[in-house]
This record gives C-alpha cells, structure tokens and sequence, in this order.
C-alpha cells in the first residue's frame, strides 16, 4: 500500500484515503456507506451488480471497480443524490424482473441482501415486466444446491469459496444475461460444513442454499426483519 | 361524508390476504364506520351493484375468469389496488410459467401418484364451463392498469390499515420498516 493520500470529496465531505485502495472502502473508511450487493471484504472487486454506481466529476462508475488513484485527487464523487439514488432502484428492479424471485418461497427472504436492497428504495412493484426465465436447480451435491432462478450473476461465489490450494468450487458459463453459475462437482464432494455455511452467508440472494437444515431462523429474528441494510455497517463506522 | 365503496376479489391466490384484512382485530369496527363493501367475498356479494371506490385484488390471473373478473374490477373501480406478491408478481402460482400447460395438466390429472384411483378413463376436464387455463400466471398489472401495490405474504394487517386509511381520508401513507416486507 502506498504512502500517498489522495483527497477527495464525496456529497460534499473531505475524504481522504491511500492511494490504490478501491473508492467504495475508502468511502468506508471516511464513514460514507454505498450500498452494494456484490463487494466483499478481502474479496478483488467484480462491478458486477453496479449498485454502487457513484458519480465521479459527473460520470457514472461503480466505486468498487474505481481505484484511488493520482487522478481522483480533488474529484467531486456523488453517492446520495436523488439521481443516482433512482439509477440504484432501477438496477434493484431490472435484478428483480431478470431471475425468478419468489421470496415468499425462498429460504433466504429475510436476510436476502437483494430483497433488502428493495427494501431499501420502498419498491412495491418494478416497473419492468416479469421476464419468468427458464432457469435450472442443480442438487447434485452433498452440502448445497444452487438455485439459479434466483441468482443475480454477482461471481461473488466464484470469488470468495475457495479450497487450501485456491481452486473456486464455482465456475461460470456464458456471459451476460446468459451468465450460468455452476459448480465443481468433484471438489463440492470435499466440501465442509463450514464452507458451505460460508458460500450460503455470502451470498447476496437465495442461490446458495444449505442441505439437510433449513427456515431456523423465525421470522422476526432474521437479519434484515428489524434493520435495514447498511444499518450494520453504519453501526461500525460510528464507533 | 357518505362511505367509500369498496370490493374486493381474490383471483389465483389462497385468501391469505383477505385474512390479514381481518386481522387488523378492532379496527374492523372502525373500518365499517369507513366504508361499505360491495361484490366481495367478505360480505358474499357476487356481482357488482354500484360504481366502487376501491377495489382490492388478491393473486395473479392464472385462467380466463380471472382476466375477466379483473377487467370488471378496473371499470367498475375509481382505484384499483394489487395486494399482495400473487397479484404483483403472479407469487407461488407462477412457479409453473416455466412448464407447458399440457404438462401440467397431465401430471395433475394423468400422471400424479393419487389419479389412477380417482380419474379411471383418464380424462382432463375440458368442459366449456370451465375457465381456460392462460400459458402463464401473470401479474394484474399485466392485464390492467393497477393504481397501487401492497406487497407482502401476506401484506402485514398495519400496512393495509394504512393504505386504506390514507387513500379514504386523503393522507399520507406511514410505511415502517417493519410493515414493508416481502414475504
């Protein structure tokens, strides 16, 4: 990590951060929360799910994929702002309409981060039509099944759930909408409890779900039934 | 001030939303101070008697008779209101968008563990009386224009209380954190 600070404002409060970390932890770091949906900590950053668009001198870019760097010195980054605020519900419900997201069914509503994304922005109804695609479960695996219809294409778990050596136990096929998250049969057969815990907290949505236990969380006590998204997180930088 | 008029209809979904309209427990004494219901299952009026305020509709359009019965709903009511995720996004019915119809209708009546006893000559009902089933479940806004949209499994009793509070008397809606919810 280099010794250089940059400075930098975001909605108008002096940030300031070491050259070469990512805009959405130095944002972090001066208590300055951007939502998000596929950043993960320790975790190289992916820009897949654009929820952390911010404006930077005016353009459009996601703040986990934009680095801290000479060029940011005395940039003007927009993160609050109605417009952007509107880009992000657009996205939350372009996600919504892209999969089949039927939370009442969904063992993950509740401390879904997709679900609470749309919390966040109060959406009653996309304004996009349903497009009901043709999406396949795959259960073959002794700890989890993964169930496409309700992922959001974020590789946050072809990122993160990694053996000793390294290797990911996802993988994907396809880009874009095609995009299709599969998993390393062999080295899913050597999963451990623990990691398959972790590739189902990980991830944002419901598509990663533990076998041979399941709703043991009541509802009320799940994470996002009483505190929005973020609430967390602002609770850690205030201290 | 002469009460609003208010129908509601449940279409393809389970009355799980027009029980939490009952479960808002006292409050119902008040709400009859509010409004008077017209063709609703509620009060068992089958047909439309008068021009409605509000008309509340519980689930997606799974056959003909729902797209029917919403349509009479969006002439017959000044606010049409989708309660509930089966009318916003067709819900649990609309697992089946992603199996043929023909399918569906074998395994229910050809293929299922209990329809050999039951369904003997093999028959899938195809009688003119019966509704047609549509190729998708769909969400009423869909079909026709929805004014408003309570969503929840069901919407929580408070947020509907506050929706029709709020729409009769010409607030503004509370919508807590807590009341807001998806499933």
């Amino acid at each position: 990590m280099s010794d250089n600070k940059i400075k930098f404002t975001i909605d108008g409060k002096e940030c300031i951060a070491d050259e070469g970390l990512d805009l959405w932890k130095a944002a972090m770091l001066n208590g300055v929360f951007i939502p998000y949906l596929c950043h993960m900590k320790d975790v190289v950053p992916a820009g897949s799910c654009r929820i952390c668009t911010v404006k930077v001198n005016g353009r459009p870019m996601a703040a986990c994929t934009t680095l801290v760097t000479k060029g940011l010195e005395g940039a003007v980054v927009e993160n609050d702002t109605p417009h952007i605020e509107e880009m992000r519900k657009m996205i939350v419900e372009l996600l919504f309409v892209e999969g089949n997201h039927f939370c009442p069914a969904c063992e993950k509503s509740g401390s879904c981060e997709l679900q609470a994304m749309a919390y966040r922005y109060q959406m009653m109804v996309p304004q996009f039509s349903y497009n009901f695609p043709l999406r396949e479960v795959d259960a073959t695996t002794p700890k989890i099944y993964l169930d496409r219809n309700r992922c959001i294409q974020c590789k946050k778990c072809i990122r993160s759930i990694k053996d000793d050596q390294g290797r990911s136990y996802f993988a994907f096929y396809k880009r874009g909408h095609k995009l299709d998250i599969h998993i390393d049969h062999e080295l899913a057969a050597t999963m451990s409890a623990e990691l398959a815990q972790l590739a189902m907290d990980g991830c944002p949505v419901g598509a990663i779900i533990n076998k041979e236990k399941g709703f043991d969380v009541p509802i009320g006590k799940r994470k996002f039934d009483k505190e929005p998204i973020g609430t967390e997180f602002l609770n850690v930088t205030k201290e | 001030m002469s009460k609003a008029i208010v129908a509601t209809a449940s279409l393809a979904g389970c009355f799980g939303c027009h029980m939490s309209l009952l479960d808002i427990d006292e409050r119902i004494l008040k709400l009859i101070e509010l409004v008077e219901f017209n063709k609703s299952p509620i009060d068992d009026i089958k047909e439309f008697t008068k021009q409605c305020d509000v008309g509340i509709i519980e689930g997606g359009c799974c056959n003909s008779e729902n797209v029917e019965n919403l349509i009479k709903f969006r002439k017959n009511c000044k606010i049409l209101i989708s309660c509930g995720e089966c009318a916003i996004m067709g819900g649990l019915p609309a697992l089946r968008n992603f199996i043929p119809v023909s399918e569906c209708l074998e395994e229910a009546y050809l293929g299922g563990p209990t329809t050999g006893l039951c369904n003997p000559d093999k028959i899938i009902p195809n009688d003119e009386e019966l509704p047609m089933l549509l190729d998708k479940v769909y969400p009423c806004h869909e079909i026709v224009k929805i004014d408003y949209f309570l969503p929840g499994c069901p919407p929580r009793a408070d947020l509907l209380w506050d929706a029709l509070v709020a729409l009769l008397t010409g607030g503004e809606m509370k919508l807590p954190y807590e009341v807001f919810k998806f499933d």
